[in-house]
């Protein structure tokens, strides 16, 4: 919808888009400015707007407090589990529906998309009580098999994405001079799809990340970042608090910057 | 013919070989799917459905029962009636703003995803920061002389104020979701069906309603389909910014089960989160219904 290239129209377009990107970036910029001032700025008042100086402090106290790094560490790790078994079993899943035809990929391909309509919640549930029973309760492994479960159908639509954007001649071709069906998807298909691929690996890292409700639920002691911070919220220091928050909120701004691209594309197509 | 039929033979057999490939490259998914997803959702309505003493609805009695039940269930409504309207103008202005071609979009474009990858405690704990009675905001109202002492926004006793705080940090975070799933439709829209209008002597918002909304339906009934299904989940964002002043039933859920260690009860709350989003979404299914020889795809 090209509006005119000048005029009031575009004038106000401007005037939008700058009044959007202000609100969305104002809650950021104090956030981090906040995580990088002492501990007095952090509790004067009137705050300073523009800070007077950055210092260390109130990150340093975070990090050294007890529990903190090895939150990060176990958020870390589940999210590379999660990563790594996410495609491992859902990127020949996206293959096999992207080129083959099968009287099962309708039905499956519904089921994964109808799986976004249930909660997280109701699934977190159920797997505290079993780990209990099965002993791996407040482990980063079951806090991962959870998260697996909740990005595996996204993981698998998305792949199916890439694969289905990738000429399947390329793949024929190939196996015509020579390469049998697995060496012509490990040196043609994959290779074109790993830029599709490592989009989605970056966005199943966010989504651990992030997930709070079945972290906090499956851990008790050995807590990842989300749920280390969401029990300590009424027990601790504002300035814990919010150098926390901004360790949780910092990888958006460069996750965002390598995927931006495929969450328009791919992301809007597979949500539909 | 017999050359023939040789040539062919092996080429059948070499597909039929490969019939069951699929099959194989699907069962890692469907089985794990089927042991971590659909397995602990059975389970879940097992745990809703009996007690220490058996089966039977006591856990939804004691549920029902509970004070906070009914402040879950109408703070996560309130909540939700605020959000999402408001969410829904936003993010399609947002989409029509990304997809009018403004110099700079590609900034823009960072800065309007940003919040997709950022959690509901982060938003919660920065925009608390914010509202808090010596935070940012109060700065900034005593600064142009708007109030003289510090505004309490988060205060406990009043749940107006409450939901209209988690409301905006809400809108914050979760617009940019809802704003992808429209943008993506906005450029499936041909152009020429808005260059034609435009030639007839439409004016934008005749554009916006009699071209680009019509064909934007299946993309906002999913938006607005997701969002309300994610939106009956709303949990730490409340947590971080109200404490205790307020709860909602994903917050109850992880209280009885965390806190007071009945997983019954617990299983109660997620199976009515589950009913309510998936009575929301065939909501909008129905309301926003396209026919399907409307469809544009």
């Amino acid at each position: 919808m090209a509006l005119p290239r000048i005029g009031i129209g575009r004038a106000l377009a401007y005037v939008a888009a700058l009044a959007v990107s202000a609100f969305v970036l104002a809650p950021i910029y104090l956030i981090t400015i906040a995580a990088f001032s002492s501990f007095d700025a952090v509790y004067e008042y009137p705050k300073n707007l523009i800070p007077k100086e950055a210092t260390t402090e109130t990150m340093r106290v975070f990090l050294d407090s007890e529990g903190v790094t090895d939150s990060l560490r176990r958020s870390a790790y589940v999210a590379a589990i999660t990563i790594v078994v996410c495609l491992a079993i859902g990127t020949p899943a996206g293959y096999a529906l992207a080129r083959f035809s099968f009287r099962a990929a309708n039905p499956f391909q519904l089921a994964l998309v109808s799986t976004r309509a249930f909660p997280l919640i109701i699934i977190a549930i159920p797997l505290a009580v079993t780990y209990l029973r099965v002993g791996i309760d407040d482990t980063v492994y079951g806090v991962a098999m959870a998260h697996i479960a909740f990005t595996l159908p996204l993981t698998v639509l998305v792949t199916a994405s890439v694969f289905a954007g990738i000429s399947y001649e390329l793949e024929e071709a190939a196996m015509t001079l020579g390469c049998n069906r697995l060496s012509a998807f490990r040196r043609i298909a994959l290779p074109l799809a790993f830029p599709g691929v490592a989009a989605s690996a970056i966005f199943i890292f966010v989504t651990s990340w992030n997930e709070v409700f079945a972290a906090a639920i499956l851990t008790f002691r050995n807590r990842t970042l989300p749920a280390q911070l969401l029990a300590a919220l009424d027990t601790s220091p504002l300035t814990y608090r919010l150098a926390g928050g901004f360790f949780l909120l910092a990888p958006a701004l460069v996750v965002i910057f390598f995927i931006r691209k495929y969450l328009l594309t791919t992301w809007g197509r597979v949500a539909r | 013919m017999t050359t023939i039929a040789q040539e062919t033979a092996p080429l059948k057999r070499r597909k039929r070989r490969w019939e069951g490939l699929p099959y194989w490259l699907i069962l890692p998914t469907v089985v794990y799917l089927g042991v971590f997803f659909v397995w602990p959702m059975i389970q879940g309505f097992g745990l809703a459905l009996r007690d220490e003493n058996g089966w039977g609805l006591t856990a939804f009695q004691t549920m029902v029962d509970d004070a906070a039940f009914g402040e879950a269930m109408s703070f996560t409504f309130l909540l939700i009636l605020v959000i999402v309207p408001i969410q829904f103008v936003l993010a399609f202005g947002m989409a029509l703003l990304l997809n009018a071609r403004l110099r700079g979009g590609g900034i823009f474009l960072y800065i309007f995803l940003l919040p997709l990858a950022i959690s509901d405690l982060a938003a919660g704990i920065a925009w608390s920061a914010i509202f808090t009675e010596r935070g940012y905001l109060n700065t900034i109202l005593e600064g142009v002389g708007a109030v003289d002492v510090p505004f309490i926004f988060l205060d406990p006793t009043s749940k107006t104020q409450l939901v209209m705080v988690v409301a905006v940090a809400e809108i914050w975070r979760s617009t940019t979701f809802m704003m992808v799933i429209l943008f993506a439709g906005l450029q499936a829209i041909p152009r020429d069906y808005v260059e034609a209008a435009e030639v007839f002597g439409a004016g934008f918002f005749q554009r916006v309603r009699h071209v680009i909304f019509p064909m934007l339906k299946p993309s906002i009934q999913v938006a607005l389909l997701l969002r309300l299904i994610f939106a009956f989940e709303v949990f730490a964002v409340v947590i971080a910014l109200t404490g205790s002043g307020a709860t909602v039933l994903a917050a109850e859920a992880y209280k009885w089960q965390a806190t007071n260690e009945n997983e019954h009860v617990a299983a109660a709350y997620s199976v009515v989160i589950l009913g309510l989003s998936l009575a929301a979404a065939a909501l909008v299914l129905v309301l926003l219904r396209t026919p399907r020889e409307r469809r544009l795809r």
